[in-house]
């Protein structure tokens, strides 16, 4: 992977300068090359990682396994789009195992969610069933370890 | 006499220690201590946590009840993960079962290498400016050492000009530690394989503490151990404190000649009996895992890198391009201010901590250490308070 896409994944806040000199780049390189990773959608966008349990608290969020019947032609990707295009759907994944899709939802509170997945989703023809999980506590997102950090003792300067 | 009726200590005191100055990085850090709100560059290890596998390992290792002695040379099963990761690595071969032995840091086994190896008045060799513990186990060791002054000019790179100069017929051992702390300058085939060729008609002992091997960013790390002749005549010192982030661990080897390594086991036997057998355990791990997080750190390190040589050129302060390990070593000689000096003052009125070059031998003058194991946004931070001061010292 470029440099400059593992760079972003972790500090998209840097400036053009700040990560030309950390990967030893010219800034115009830099720019050039987040212009054409945004055009060609590589980078689909920038966001924040929350400590949702507290940032949040008007939120809940739903794992929803789904199986569905694959279609003759499109296979799992037409039921998918149609699915995905559902703004409660935050992500969603084809998986291996027992279910066929995977399915983050978000809403406002249990019931709107609970009624989404039996109004909205297991009513779409070729899903067959639904197994919903609610989500309770975030231990850690995106790579963030949602624990304070730990405290040490480090010495200020060492050999 | 003192109050509690023994001579006054200092009499009490063998001479050779008597003698041995106070580390200029403990001055240095006493001072810092009293203050608050210091963005340190003058840290030594690594700002990372363990890798979580390595520390887990340990936790499993206690839950097992291994706490109890190894035998001295160390656990097998570490020595032989020691051995295929030198080999792997670093391209030279050492049997675990008498030619490695694993020691409390790269501290204690060089200790031992310098005391199995001096007789009283052997004078040793060794490149300036340089890690702070060498000169004092010569001396401790009833040694003499001998700096080889290396200048910022050449990049801090050991020529063979630079040791015939200091050679004499007494000189019987030559120190070695690239990637260097605390200049970062590494070596590359051309350069080792001259030095090899002075150890060899010199008829040294080389002790090679390679002890950042792997945080190489420029080029492949080469081994002196890698150059024919020069196996049998090397101690190679590493350990795990820097690449694996293990300092409080404090697990390092030695790998020699058996003849070598049995000679240094007769000390550590009877002082250290053996290395903690936790850090084994935890250090069996580090070696056989996935290096994937040795990986991430190394590249987080390189980045910071690039950030502080961009920045102290920006400056205008000329730096040589660290190669390796985690310090870059700028030149302040043109400021008018000794290094200590400069420090103390960067301190008080920016609250930067950086070590002054001399801490690390006199040719280290006209220089300071920043290291940047420490995170990214203090490096940021510190580089907007160093220009400034920079600066102020520049429009007087
Ligand atoms: C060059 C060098 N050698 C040895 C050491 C000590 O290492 P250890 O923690 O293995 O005793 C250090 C630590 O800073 C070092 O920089």
């Amino acid at each position: 992977m470029d440099p400059l896409l593992k760079l972003l994944t972790m500090r998209a806040r840097e400036s053009v300068d700040d990560l030309a000199a950390l990967l030893d780049e010219k800034p115009e390189a830099i720019r050039a090359r987040m212009a054409d990773y945004e055009r060609r959608g590589v980078i689909r966008g920038y966001r924040a990682v929350l400590d949702e349990d507290t940032a949040a608290e008007d939120k809940v969020v739903a794992i929803i396994e789904v199986k569905v019947t694959p279609e003759r032609e499109g296979g799992f990707d037409h039921i998918a789009s149609r699915v995905c295009r559902f703004p409660e759907v935050a992500s969603a994944y084809l998986v291996s195992g027992q279910a066929d899709l995977l399915l983050f939802i978000e809403g406002p509170d249990l019931r709107t969610v609970a009624r989404f997945v039996s109004e909205k989703l297991s009513v779409i023809p070729g899903v067959t069933a639904t197994a919903t999980s609610f989500m309770l506590k975030t231990y850690k997102s995106h790579g963030f370890l949602m624990d304070p950090p730990d405290e040490h003792e480090r010495l200020a300067v060492s050999p | 006499m003192s109050t509690n009726g023994l001579p006054s200590a200092p009499d009490r005191i063998a001479l050779h220690v008597r003698d041995i100055p106070r580390s200029g990085i403990r001055d240095f850090f006493d001072i810092v201590s009293t203050m608050r709100d210091v963005i340190s560059l003058g840290i030594g290890e690594p700002d990372f946590d363990t890798p979580w596998r390595v520390r887990e390992a340990s936790i499993f290792a206690l839950e097992r009840g291994a706490t109890h002695y190894t035998s001295n040379l160390g656990l097998l099963k570490l020595r032989r993960a020691i051995c295929e990761y030198v080999a792997r690595a670093y391209g030279t071969a050492y049997r675990a079962d008498d030619e490695c032995l694993v020691a409390v840091g790269v501290s204690e086994a060089m200790d031992l290498a310098v005391r199995a190896l001096i007789n009283p008045g052997d004078e040793v060799l060794y490149h300036e400016p340089c890690y702070v513990s060498y000169a004092p186990l010569v001396r401790l060791a009833h040694g003499v050492p001998v700096p080889v002054p290396l200048s910022g000019a050449t990049g801090f790179r050991l020529t063979r000009e630079a040791l015939e100069r200091r050679v004499t017929p007494r000189t019987k051992m030559l120190i070695l530690n690239f990637p260097n702390n605390p200049t970062g300058a590494g070596l590359d085939r051309a350069d080792v394989e001259a030095i090899a060729a002075f150890a060899i008609e010199h008829d040294l002992i080389v002790l090679s503490d390679e002890i950042y091997a792997e945080l190489t960013y420029t080029g492949r790390h080469v081994s002196i151990t890698t150059v024919p002749g020069m196996r049998g005549r090397t101690v190679f010192l590493h350990g795990f404190s820097k690449a694996w982030a293990m300092t409080g661990y404090r697990l390092g080897y030695a790998c020699a000649p058996a003849p070598l390594i049995d000679a240094m086991m007769r000390i550590h036997q009877y002082t250290m009996l053996c290395a903690p057998i936790l850090s084994q355990e935890a250090a069996v791990e580090a070696l056989k895992g996935p290096e994937a997080d040795v990986a991430l750190m190394r590249e987080e390190y390189d980045r910071r890198r690039n950030y502080l040589v961009r920045a102290f050129a920006d400056m205008g302060l000329p730096v040589s391009e660290p190669r390796g390990a985690f310090y870059v070593f700028p030149s302040i000689a043109g400021l008018g201010l000794t290094s200590m000096d400069f420090a103390l003052r960067l301190l008080e009125e920016e609250r930067v901590a950086a070590v002054p070059g001399t801490a690390f031998g006199a040719s280290g003058e006209g220089h300071i250490r920043c290291s940047y194991a420490t995170a990214t946004d203090d490096i940021k931070e510190a580089s907007v308070r160093i220009r400034r001061f920079v600066e102020r010292l520049r429009a007087r």
